[in-house]
């Protein structure tokens, strides 16, 4: 393939893809390592009512907006399981449970009222994504990376794919002891005087960040997926946390990309015509390589468990 | 208009829908109980995403071997087979690597997902419009449904509720303690593995009502909710079986009512208000009846500790105080105490100096474990006891 073919039609989804899976993998292993893997599962469910919200009160389908109220609705979310969990003394899963059903519902039911049908708005949209649709049409080639002129034309949701991958980058650096003494040990890092309970917020919301602006470009399961399959195969591959985070790194760049090649070109080599969901073959790679991870992981069990024969 | 459908007099159509959805409520209510209380509610997460690549390849199947691609049973069948391939894949990732459970049903339930996704598309670009329809088990849809439809949710959901009668012994026992059953001599595997069988023919039978995302709710809400009723676990399953239905029923009905009002989402919100209320208004572990007893609880320290000053001839500060022990006769607006004040302060001075006593002394150390400055102590112990131990005061008290 060309670069004038790839530069335009594949490049920025798959630069996106890579961003969305980095940005959930990464604090995807404090929250498995802490037992809130479903965070990533309830969060991006009860962005949808945030999603319908902004949409009813703006008028618009504008990206900010809409951010802004998925972020709201996941904040609400996590209040209100909180919230749940300790006035009816109810298990973390099943307050969770409780609260994102009803919040989805609410969304569906919501986007069902309004009159939505005349814009791209519908909960189809929401759950795959629409990674294979985020192309550069003002690119040539390769060259044109180099043009500022036509990188103006770069779809949007590119920058804020990469910004937000960022900031969560550089809120893992800057709170990396603090988290991970408080993942390991809260009873420690609380006798050391760290906000335990401020830090554990602060993941949440970070994690919120990460999966509004992934469930935007690319849909609610690459966000799932990636918030647990990446950190569980990784895992599997070592025992030390800073292994850990840079192994989960490597699944998810290789998930993003082999999952947006093969539904691409899968199909084709195959002798199909049409391409596939880039959004669920993502996930599906994932799937893969955490059953390999779960098969041959050098730290697969438990240390000190009984090996089953 | 509602009245109308809530007495299944909107036709034929409405009402099938409507008994079906009890059916399935009541159902699903009994055996998610089991599931919440064995801490095992988001295994239902799993199971219901893990039924779409079922739905999809089952549709494959059916249309590759001539077949219209879209008979209910069939599509049920592909769904229950990948959702038990799920559960098993969840299973093994719990129990044979270091992954807790929550991780392991996010993982099968993304991954599931995501692959009954990519089935999708290529359903898709296999022939348009037939495959009309398939989507909506997404998020259920029952204004298609036909007599054939209903029969297999109805007759799948009494199925389902006689199966959970015959094994409620067994599951309860498992799902509260599974060390002391398998003390008992019980298969837990064998049960475990019964519960979520139970829970996958809940999801597969109700794919059709409120669509794979939503399923799960009833399976959880109504047990949750039914929890702040009763600690009695034939209670907790008997009432959720009970809001499962009203929800499925009321659901239905009320969805009957307009076009733009989707079935699956009214249910589970009609589940949702029957736990808020719940969570409210229920009599020992509501949030009302919580309050209640915390602001008794505080006037009752409130007006202890203003008898003990009124008693020492302290002054009394404190509003709240104050206000309770006006509002009680205890003492006159000016603060000064009243005659049943005084002889109320009285006898509590007595009480705080026979407990002080009484703590002092390692020979009643059991008694004086009920000490929380609240406790009179005369309920404490016989009056004998209380005699022996008002010797040991000095002489003012006792006069």
């Amino acid at each position: 393939m060309t670069g004038a073919e790839f530069v335009p039609l594949s490049l920025p989804p798959l630069v996106i893809g890579i961003c969305a899976a980095i940005a959930c993998a990464v604090p995807g292993n404090f929250l498995l390592l802490r037992k809130q893997a479903l965070i990533g599962d309830a969060i991006s469910h009860v962005v949808l009512p945030g999603i319908v919200l902004a949409f009813l009160v703006t008028g618009t389908l504008s990206a900010w907006p809409m951010m802004i109220g998925a972020g709201i609705a996941a904040l609400v979310a996590v209040g209100l399981i909180e919230a749940v969990r300790r006035l009816g003394r109810i298990e973390p899963g099943a307050a969770m449970g409780v609260v994102f059903t009803a919040m989805f519902a609410g969304g569906v039911l919501l986007l069902e009222q309004s009159d939505t049908s005349s814009v791209h708005l519908d909960v189809e949209h929401a759950l795959y994504g629409n990674l294979e649709s985020l192309i550069w049409l003002d690119a040539t080639g390769w060259s044109s990376l180099f043009d500022l002129e036509a990188l103006a034309g770069m779809p949007p949701e590119l920058w804020r794919m990469a910004i937000t991958t960022l900031v969560v980058l550089v809120m893992c650096v800057l709170f990396w002891r603090p988290l991970k003494l408080s993942t390991f040990d809260e009873g420690f890092a609380q006798t050391i005087g760290l906000p335990v309970n401020l830090i554990g917020l602060g993941l949440v919301v970070t994690a919120a960040i990460a999966a509004v602006a992934a469930f935007d470009a690319v849909g609610s399961i690459i966000v799932i997926a990636m918030f647990i399959c990446p950190p569980a195969a990784a895992r599997m591959m070592t025992n030390s946390l800073e292994a850990q985070v840079l192994w989960s790194v490597v699944f998810a760049t290789v998930s993003a990309v082999l999952g947006y090649v093969l539904a691409g070109y899968g199909p084709l080599w195959l002798g199909f015509e049409n391409a596939v969901s880039a959004a669920g073959m993502i996930a599906t790679v994932s799937g893969g390589i955490l059953a390999l991870a779960a098969a041959f992981g050098p730290c697969r069990t438990r240390s000190g468990a009984p090996v089953e024969v | 208009m509602l009245l109308e459908a809530l007495t299944l007099q909107l036709g034929y159509n409405a009402t099938l829908v409507t008994v079906g959805a009890m059916l399935l409520g009541i159902a699903a209510g009994a055996t998610g109980t089991f599931l919440f209380l064995g801490k095992r509610a988001l295994v239902s997460d799993a199971i219901s995403h893990a039924t779409l690549p079922g739905v999809a390849l089952a549709f494959m199947l059916m249309v590759a071997f001539g077949g219209e691609g879209r008979s209910l049973p069939g599509l049920l069948l592909g769904s229950a087979v990948t959702s038990a391939i799920g559960l098993l894949c969840v299973s093994a990732l719990t129990h044979r690597t270091r992954l807790s459970e929550d991780a392991a049903i996010g993982a099968v339930l993304s991954v599931f997902f995501g692959f009954g996704i990519v089935l999708l598309t290529v359903i898709q670009s296999m022939n348009a419009g037939r495959q009309a329809g398939l989507e909506s088990f997404l998020l259920g849809s029952t204004a298609g449904m036909l007599w054939n439809d209903a029969v297999v949710i109805a007759l799948g959901g009494t199925l389902v509720l006689l199966a959970v009668l015959i094994l409620r012994r067994p599951m309860t026992t498992v799902a509260f303690d599974p060390e002391f059953a398998a003390g008992a001599g019980m298969n837990v595997r064998r049960i475990e593995l019964a519960m979520m069988g139970l829970a996958m023919a809940i999801t597969v039978v109700g794919l059709k009502i409120v669509g794979l995302i939503l399923i799960v709710a009833l399976l959880i809400i109504p047990a949750v909710a039914a929890r702040f009723w009763s600690h009695r676990v034939g209670h907790v399953v008997l009432l959720a079986g009970t809001f499962g239905g009203v929800a499925g029923y009321v659901g239905a009905a009320i969805s009957a009512t307009a076009p733009a009002l989707p079935t699956g989402p009214i249910i589970v919100l009609v589940a949702f208000a029957i736990f808020l209320m719940s969570l409210l208004i229920a009599p020992a572990r509501g949030v009302l009846a919580a309050m209640l007893r915390h602001r008794r609880f505080q006037a009752q320290v409130h007006v202890r500790q203003g008898l003990l000053a009124l008693a020492t001839d302290q002054p009394i500060y404190e509003r709240l105080t104050l206000r309770l022990m006006k509002r009680r006769g205890l003492v006159r607006a000016d603060g000064v105490a009243t005659e049943t004040g005084q002889a109320q302060a009285a006898r509590a001075l007595l009480d705080e100096r026979r407990w002080q006593v009484l703590r002092s002394d390692p020979a009643h150390a059991e008694a004086a474990a009920h000490y929380d400055g609240l406790t009179p102590l005369d309920t404490v112990l016989t009056p004998d006891q209380l005699k022996a131990l008002d010797q040991g005061l000095g002489p003012r008290a006792t006069t």
